[in-house]
């Protein structure tokens, strides 16, 4: 095989190359959390400025004693509240689940695909064609 | 490797990464990194499944990791050469597959050391509330300043880094075992069946521990980074192979350690909220021990770790970067070594704005979710490299450094347990996962399409190895 020659990138097509890298990288891990589509489907139950710490599942003296410990002394408190009742939700959504599967092992088959195909020009040009 | 420097007079040198480093940097290098993973992050794993379920978790992700160190001393210690499973992926599976491991490498590190620097500014916050001071503390100088401070010194030097790690590490390992050894004694009072009982054991069910996966991860994430230091250890065959089990299995002592104090003391709600919860568990759990030596010691020790590891994750980032400068897989600016420091001084500088935009504006769980899914996607390519490892160069082809038993079970394990975390991610943070591998789709496109062009085909392959079957 006759041996590649890479065309010359100028400084300017090298700062485009970064500046497209950037803003990728930006955009996938920025977008999500500007969306406000990030992050678990974790949500607290409405404040109960009457609860008790039964209410609250403390239901033995070690736990209530850890919670004093930590500066909580009652349980008429929103942000004990917030910590306490929140919980995930992990009903599964078929579809949700399809799309996941499909993106994870689509991606994978997409570049071990494309890998292969510039794998076999390194090999060639490495140690020549096959007779 | 070594890129060439016009030197006074005309006279071209060749400048390349210094041999300095033996087994315990390397060790210092792998568990400085990952030693924050019992200092902060874990917890998570409580918050989606309980105590029980994070154990569970911590376990089934020491066996991923153990697969991962078999798999990777193994290829490691032939393919000895800066850039770790970028280079490996280079020469085994092909360009495009090396082009996603270091980006997989420098997203996972530049997160973690983001969510390091988040940790360091609440600590700061929680050292300034206990010392007295009743206004909302800014935690952005504390975290723009460790982040530089780390840089300037991966700028100066690969020795005094690692020196620095290796001692700051074995500083905060030894805070854990003392907090452990602590409760021996009666200084820390331990309340497991009180605080698990009822719901509190699992309470979310069989399903709980399936999620908890997710987190269970951020135990052991980033101590394959030991392989980026390949081309600057004096005997890579012993030396990595060496410093990467001798690092898991610190790992492992010290999980299961900080899981059995900190569930003992904290109840699991608070603990398992890193946000607004726990956020520093360890230091948390001496702050409720009542002994002022434990708080200021774990204290010490959360900075020292964040520290480590963000130094580590700064180290491993900017090589991966620089290694694929080098490659022209990222602009050719990227792949040069200081003249004096013979380090990657534009890569390290390049990534300090990134691992900030991320430490300034992100909620830590989230943060530590995305450095979560990198090193996934990376786990798995691991499996298949290793296969196509030994299919390509059977073993009696070239000589390996050192050959990992069982082949290929380590590697089905490895392939099994990354669909568990996929999926335990998907538990909670499915929009996060379908960003992130939506990101890899479109940028491996970009390279596959336009950026492979400006590529030398042939100089890829750099190792002294036979053709491989099959081509």
């Amino acid at each position: 095989m006759a041996r590649y020659t890479p065309p010359h990138q100028s400084k300017i097509g090298q700062i485009i190359d970064v500046i497209v890298l950037l803003v990728l990288i930006i955009g996938a891990l920025r977008l999500p959390l500007w969306l406000d589509l990030a992050g678990g489907a974790k949500d607290p139950k409405p404040f109960n400025p009457t609860a008790t710490w039964a209410d609250l599942g403390q239901d033995t003296p070690e736990k209530i004693a850890a919670y004093n410990a930590l500066g909580f002394d009652s349980p008429d408190n929103e942000a004990l509240q917030n910590i306490i009742t929140a919980r995930y939700d992990y009903t599964i959504d078929p579809l949700e689940l399809a799309i996941m599967i499909v993106v994870v092992v689509g991606y994978f088959f997409l570049i071990i695909r494309f890998s292969g195909v510039e794998y076999k020009e390194v090999i060639a040009e490495k140690f020549g064609d096959r007779k | 490797m070594a890129n060439a420097h016009q030197a006074a007079g005309g006279k071209v040198e060749k400048i390349s990464l210094l041999r300095v480093l033996g087994p315990a940097h390397v060790w210092a290098l792998g568990v400085g990194i990952v030693l924050v993973g019992e200092y902060m992050g874990w917890n998570f794993a409580v918050g989606k499944g309980g105590a029980y379920a994070a154990l569970i978790a911590c376990w089934f992700a020491g066996l991923l990791y153990t697969c991962v160190a078999m798999i990777d001393s193994e290829v490691t210690s032939t393919v000895a050469a800066a850039g770790g499973q970028y280079t490996q992926a280079k020469h085994i599976v092909g360009p495009l597959m090396a082009f996603n491991v270091g980006l997989y490498l420098v997203f996972a590190y530049t997160m973690l050391e983001a969510a390091n620097a988040i940790t360091l500014g609440y600590l700061v916050s929680q050292v300034a509330a206990l010392s007295g001071y009743t206004g909302e503390l800014d935690q952005t100088p504390f975290i723009v300043l460790t982040i530089l401070f780390l840089a300037w010194l991966n700028y100066r030097g690969v020795l005094a880094t690692l020196t620095f790690n290796l001692v700051i590490t074995a500083v905060a390992f030894i805070a854990i075992i003392v907090l452990f050894l602590s409760t021996l004694t009666g200084t820390t009072a331990l309340n497991h069946a009180g605080l698990m009982a009822g719901d509190a054991s699992l309470p979310y069910g069989a399903i709980g521990v399936v999620a908890a996966m997710h987190f269970g991860l951020w135990y052991y994430l980033g101590i394959e980074g030991t392989t980026q230091a390949a081309e600057e250890v004096r005997s890579p065959a012993r030396a990595l192979p060496f410093g990467t089990m001798a690092g898991i299995i610190t790992l492992l002592i010290a999980a299961t350690l900080t899981w059995y104090v900190c569930t003992g003391v904290l109840p699991w709600e608070f603990l398992g909220d890193g946000v607004n919860g726990s956020v520093a568990p360890l230091f948390d759990t001496a702050r409720l021990s009542g002994s002022t030596f434990l708080m200021v010691f774990l204290g010490i020790g959360t900075m020292f770790s964040t520290m480590a590891s963000a130094n580590g994750c700064i180290n491993d980032a900017s090589r991966a970067w620089f290694a694929m400068g080098r490659d022209h897989y990222l602009p050719q600016w990227f792949g040069a070594v200081h003249p004096k420091f013979r380090t990657p001084f534009r890569s390290i500088i390049f990534l300090v704005p990134i691992a900030i935009l991320f430490a300034l504006g992100a909620p830590l769980d989230q943060v530590i979710t995305f450095s979560i899914l990198s090193g996934l996607l990376e786990y798995t390519f691991m499996p298949i490299n290793v296969i196509l490892f030994r299919r390509k160069w059977p073993l009696d082809t070239i000589k390996r450094g050192y050959v990992h038993p069982f082949h290929p079970v380590p590697a089905i394990v490895l392939l099994c347990l990354c669909a568990v975390t996929y999926f335990a991610v998907f538990l909670g943070y499915g929009t996060q996962l379908i960003a992130m591998v939506g990101f890899y789709i479109v940028v491996s496109l970009w390279f596959h399409f336009w950026r492979y062009r400006f590529v030398k085909r042939g100089d890829q392959f750099t190792m002294p190895w036979p053709r491989p079957r099959g081509y």
